[in-house]
């Protein structure tokens, strides 16, 4: 079976190659070919992981397997996939979501234009997330990593028309590109020291920074600092994360990507592809765990716990509801982020799983709202309870498990996990999440109550329940949210024992080295803790929105410029768009006066010109001196030919007269040569001789 | 070399111009049966050079050691100068590349309706022109292609260009005769080191200046600024916008396509074999220019407001990663090891070659989008995605092929140049990473402009994609796709041409 998983990212291939080819003429228009292929992969991926989980495949380890694909000097470079426990996870978040993702659209994609297109790029983007799971080797990850990138800017600009959608394409996909830069030098790095782009195996890179710390620790100066080497391979790709994954500062992206059709900011931009960046962070973490300073780590660590809690803070003042969940969502991710830098490792992978089931199921319910009412905008809501009851209610479990309401939901488990490592491993980061964990329930229930509960507050809205098609899905994934957690419990947890393998002997070691004073089972003091911050932050929400007890008027004098500052997201964009935006466009400017001016104009034409200005001087000097020399000439000849014009009158008796007069005079000549001494005159006499 | 001598070469670079003498025998006013003799004229060397990738045996013996499909024949005997012919890794794809330029762009011109047999006859003088420069191995008979190559293009651009044709012709003409002549200089003195002899595999094996001296450099500096000239490196690229932007655009297609890979052919082929230890010497100097040319030719790509100016300008961009490459290749590091070595130099040829496909397509598409809207004004489109989607798919492709995107050729070509400058120098690699991201800006900018946002009004009956562009188009965004996906079919030339061209650097 396992050796069949490369099937697993070619069958939504086909699907795409057959929607592009035959569009509307599919079946359901392209969307049954989509789901046919989507559930096709779904059901294998099910089948890798009973074969992983349940039937003791992660005993094996890893299945590994490359081919070559592109030689350089006398090696090459290999492509291949390896399925293991993090990948047979990463598989059934990907495949499940996209699956519900596809049958939903069905509902909320019905009658558009594009149709069939959407599904199209649907597939596309599952497929090249899937390549990005079971990739054995850094440049494939790298290569699938871009592709969701280029499906994510064609799905944010789906409806490319409207020019909000169309400016949020290129700003994700170049903002992402500049962390990807990043990714790019990592992966050259870690090639140029190891010489392979394989991850496993006894030629990988893995095995390569493992048996060669010397080589992997040795400093490298990069200006005022000194990093150890496989610490600065771990700094790039964390770039990579933080682009992706929209971790500060690169999170401007995410939030304005909610432009895309709200079913693709379920599946690309809250579960599967923004947890790439988390994923990449997991599946390189034998090179952070070699890195004996933690360098990297450490700032993994504070990167995540900052975005938590400055995402956090946003959610709080947005009043479109797929901007709460967007920054609902750059929280959650910070808080995986955070988890990795902490070595809460299987805690971070295990959020990314919990978190992709409930947020999908969020965003697929806003989804359901804006389908039933027509808006985005919380304020015109309300109410809506009662016309919504499915969407209300599995909307609730989700928000539930999202706020780590602890026993009854997936979120709470894993939320409890990554905190218990912060608490044992760093205790900054530990009340960061305890933090974001109150803030986060906090805008979690003002969601709720100023869109589900009270009075309709535009009565213009006539609000209905979804179809059907929509709503199965919203009850699977509210199923999964609730249910998903219970493979890692504190008391059983089957979910920690098959991950922490999958790092191989040595690392495992490291880890667990770093881990050995967290207590093993049920931890009280954190979920107390855990548990109050949440229910603090939901009775704070219900006092201000539900019971009305804290009026927000009241707080205006005293906040408002606070708000202010929260709702317009600290002027981030802003402050990029008037200095990096801004300074982008001057440079561009400038160098193009430069080139066509100073080089086109100033020193190419001018070479053109001064050959010109010579080429006239010559043509002056050569009219005026060279040609003047040779009119010269001709003036002479001229000026004695018309002199002696007059000697040829054609008058015979002239000509004898002129004989004579010669012959006189030579006569004379003749006798003075011979008989005077006057020496001017030429000796001629040997001429008669 | 085979003591036999194979005359497919002498073949497929005769050909067109065998061709171009038959369409004088064709009638003025029967332009299709023009046309189509050009085009079946000009099939004959694809298929010759589509036979040549699959006959050449690839692990048989490489550049300068002697080339397969060889010819030696004397010319000029009392010079040296001998018709010398051959064929190997560095050339085979290039070869390709022009005849599947040619007969694509042959194809795409059938609408001309000035002048078609003149038109057609300079092409396929000009296929003889790129042919020969691609597979002479004799100095006298490269640099004869060298200049033959330069005067159709002259009249393409001269008499079916836009409105600045006979300024963009000329400059086009004296900026490379200027590099000619320089090359020609160098090309004489090295005749009068290197025993005698015209001969590029005897002068590669010779290595007439292998210690350092002023006449190595003075040699080494002729002969870049000629290529140089043509790549076009920073500051001598003023020449290619100019030239593109008044071309027709099947012109802008082969001048984008080959006419400059000449150039870097020419460093692949002349100074890295003949004069490994200039190239060593100065690697740093040309590196940075390469550079310069990479971030400044985004840059000013990204200012432009004419869509064919910017992919003018793109090809600054993209060709600086070629020379980046050849110079890295070359680099005198410490510890720069062959694998390093080897994947900038395969990266450098497999840039020239997917840089062929990408911006030739480019060029094709900015030709159809102004043969009906008749500006290329990117402010004045807007929205054409919703109106012409074959055409939008196609220019989306190709602009994702162009800036580097994973599964098309030019990212795997980046990305191994780009590899092989970081083991060089952490820090030019790391600024032209910067390159990559402004590429891609100025290219989704330019997406933007033109495919996205509302419908112009103006453009509410635009056609779409007719049969004979997407015919110009197919064969060129499949081979970006299938050497993206499949590096291994196309590299196999470029790394054995790398290993005996490094070979010659210890």
């Amino acid at each position: 079976m396992v050796q069949y998983a490369w099937l697993i990212p070619l069958v939504p291939v086909a699907a795409f190659v057959l929607i592009v080819a035959f569009g509307r003429r599919l079946p359901g228009q392209g969307a049954y070919v989509a789901i046919a292929g989507m559930l096709a992969s779904l059901v294998m991926s099910i089948g890798i992981a009973l074969q992983w989980f349940v039937f003791g495949g992660s005993n094996v380890g890893l299945y590994n397997h490359s081919v070559s694909w592109m030689p350089v000097g006398n090696t090459n470079i290999n492509m291949g996939f390896s399925v293991d426990s993090l990948t047979a996870v990463m598989l059934i978040v990907v495949t499940v979501v996209a699956s519900m993702v596809m049958i939903y659209s069905i509902g909320y994609m019905h009658g558009d234009k594009r149709y069939p297109r959407y599904f199209s790029y649907l597939s596309l983007f599952s497929a090249a997330m899937l390549a990005l799971v079971i990739a054995n080797n850094i440049l494939l990850m790298f290569m699938a990593w871009e592709l969701v990138g280029l499906t994510s800017y064609l799905l944010i600009g789906f409806w490319f028309e409207k020019p909000s959608a169309m400016r949020a394409a290129k700003k994700a996909f170049l903002v992402t590109r500049v962390g990807d830069v990043g990714f790019m030098a990592g992966m050259m790095l870690l090639f140029i020291t190891t010489g392979t782009m394989n991850l496993f195996g006894s030629e990988g890179a893995f095995e390569h920074i493992a048996t060669h710390p010397s080589q992997m620790n040795a400093l490298v100066h990069v200006g005022p600092w000194a990093i150890p080497l496989v610490g600065l391979i771990g700094l790039l790709l964390f770039c990579g994360a933080v682009g992706k994954s929209a971790q500060f500062p690169l999170h401007v992206w995410l939030p304005d990507a909610m432009e895309g059709p709200t079913p693709v900011s379920a599946l690309i931009h809250a579960a599967t592809m923004v947890a790439a960046g988390v994923y990449l962070v997991a599946r390189m973490y034998p090179v952070y765990l070699s890195d004996p300073s933690h360098i990297a780590l450490t700032v993994v660590a504070y990167v995540g716990a900052f975005t938590a809690l400055f995402a956090a803070s946003i959610g709080i003042a947005q009043n479109d509801i797929k901007k709460v969940l967007a920054y609902s969502t750059v929280s959650q991710l910070g808080y995986m982020i955070m988890s990795l830098g902490v070595f809460g490792y299987v805690a971070a992978i295990f959020h990314l799983m919990t978190h992709a089931f409930f947020k999908a199921q969020l965003f697929l319910g806003s989804g359901s709202v804006i389908h039933g009412t027509g808006t985005q905008d919380m304020r015109e809501m309300g109410g809506l309870k009662k016309k919504m009851p499915v969407t209300y209610w599995t909307f609730l479990i989700s928000t539930l498990s999202l706020c780590g309401i602890p026993f009854v939901t997936a979120g709470g488990w894993s939320k409890e996990e990554i905190l218990t490592v912060a608490y044992h491993t760093n205790p900054v980061v530990f009340w960061a999440g305890v933090l974001g964990a109150f803030t986060t329930s906090f805008y979690m229930f003002r969601l709720v109550y100023m869109t589900f509960h009270g009075e309709p507050r535009d009565h213009k809205i006539h609000a209905h329940e979804s179809p059907k098609v929509m709503l199965v899905p919203l009850i699977i994934l509210a199923f999964l949210a609730i249910f998903a957690g219970y493979v890692g419990t504190p008391f059983h947890n089957s979910f920690e024992h098959n991950m922490a393998p999958v790092l191989g002997e040595q690392f495992e070691g490291i880890l667990e080295h770093n881990l050995d004073m967290i207590p093993h089972g049920f931890f009280m003091p954190v979920f107390l803790i855990g548990t109050f911050a949440a229910l603090l932050g939901i009775f704070f929400a219900t006092l201000i929105w539900k019971w009305h007890v804290i009026k927000i008027e009241k707080l205006e004098p005293a906040f408002g410029w606070l708000a202010k500052i929260v709702e317009n997201k600290y002027y981030i964009d802003e402050i990029y768009q008037a200095t990096i935006i801004r300074g982008l466009m001057l440079a561009a400017a400038l160098l193009y006066w430069f080139d066509k001016w100073v080089i086109d104009y100033v020193i190419v034409n001018g070479v053109g010109y001064m050959s010109l200005v010579l080429a006239r001087a010559w043509w002056w000097i050569d009219r005026n001196i060279v040609d003047g020399l040779v009119n010269l000439a001709g003036w002479i000849t001229g000026t004695l030919g018309r002199g002696l014009r007059y000697v040829q009158t054609g008058v015979t008796q002239q000509y004898v007269f002129l004989l004579v007069v010669a012959m006189v005079i030579i006569s004379l000549v003749f006798v003075a040569g011979n008989y005077s001494e006057v020496s001017w005159i030429p000796p001629i006499t040997g001429f008669f001789h | 070399m085979d003591s036999t001598n194979n005359w497919i070469l002498p073949l497929i670079t005769f050909l067109p111009i065998i061709g171009a003498a038959i369409l004088m025998f064709i009638p003025r006013e029967r332009a299709g049966a023009i046309k189509a003799a050009a085009i079946a004229i000009s099939i004959i060397p694809l298929v010759i050079s589509i036979w040549m990738w699959f006959a050449y045996n690839r692990s048989g013996v490489q550049f300068p050691h002697g080339t397969q499909f060889g010819i030696n024949v004397p010319w000029i005997p009392s010079l040296g100068v001998s018709f010398a012919m051959g064929a190997d890794g560095l050339s085979i794809p290039l070869i390709f590349l022009t005849t599947l330029l040619t007969t694509l762009s042959l194809i795409y011109s059938t609408f001309i309706e000035m002048r078609p047999k003149e038109y057609y006859w300079m092409f396929l003088l000009l296929e003889t022109g790129m042919l020969g420069v691609f597979t002479s191995l004799d100095f006298v008979l490269f640099f004869v292609f060298w200049e033959i190559s330069l005067v159709p293009m002259y009249f393409l651009i001269g008499i079916w260009g836009g409105p600045r044709r006979e300024y963009a012709a000329i400059k086009f003409f004296l900026y490379t005769m200027v590099g000619s002549m320089a090359m020609l200089l160098a090309i004489l003195t090295m005749y009068f080191h290197g025993g005698h002899t015209f001969d590029m595999l005897a002068l590669a094996k010779a290595n007439p200046f292998a210690v350092k001296s002023i006449m190595g450099s003075l040699v080494f500096w002729g002969l870049f600024l000629g290529f140089a000239i043509k790549v076009p490196m920073w500051p001598f690229h003023t020449w290619l916008p100019d030239a593109h932007v008044e071309a027709p655009t099947a012109g802008s297609v082969i001048l984008a396509g080959v006419l400059l890979k000449m150039g870097t052919y020419g460093f692949m082929r002349v100074l890295l074999p003949m004069m490994p230890t200039q190239f060593g010497q100065f690697w740093m100097v040309i590196a940075i220019l390469a550079l310069i040319a990479i971030i400044y030719g985004a840059f000013v790509a990204m200012a432009q407001k004419d869509m064919k100016k910017l992919i003018a300008y793109s090809s600054v961009n993209h060709m600086g990663y070629v020379t980046l490459g050849c110079a890295a290749a070359a680099a005198t590091i410490p510890g720069m090891t062959e694998v390093s070595r080897t994947a900038a130099l395969n990266g450098a040829q497999m840039q020239a070659f997917s840089h062929g496909l990408i911006t030739g397509a480019l060029f094709f598409l900015v030709g159809v989008v102004y043969e009906r809207a008749h500006t290329r004004d990117l402010s004045a489109f807007g929205g054409l995605g919703a109106r012409v989607p074959i055409y939008a798919g196609m220019l989306a492709f190709c602009s994702f092929g162009s800036l580097g995107l994973p599964g098309m050729t030019g990212f795997i070509a980046e990305l191994s140049v780009l590899t092989g400058t970081y083991a060089a120098s952490p820090w030019l690699a790391g600024l032209a990473l910067i390159g990559i991201v402004v590429t891609a800006a100025y290219m989704l900018w330019m997406l933007q402009r033109v495919l996205l946002g509302p419908l112009n009004p103006k453009y509410e009956k635009m056609p779409d994609a007719d049969a004979r562009e997407i015919i110009s188009l197919a064969p060129l965004m499949a081979l970006m796709l299938f050497f993206g996906i499949v590096p291994n079919a196309v590299f196999v030339f470029f790394n054995t041409a790398s290993k005996a061209i490094l070979d010659m650097l210890h």
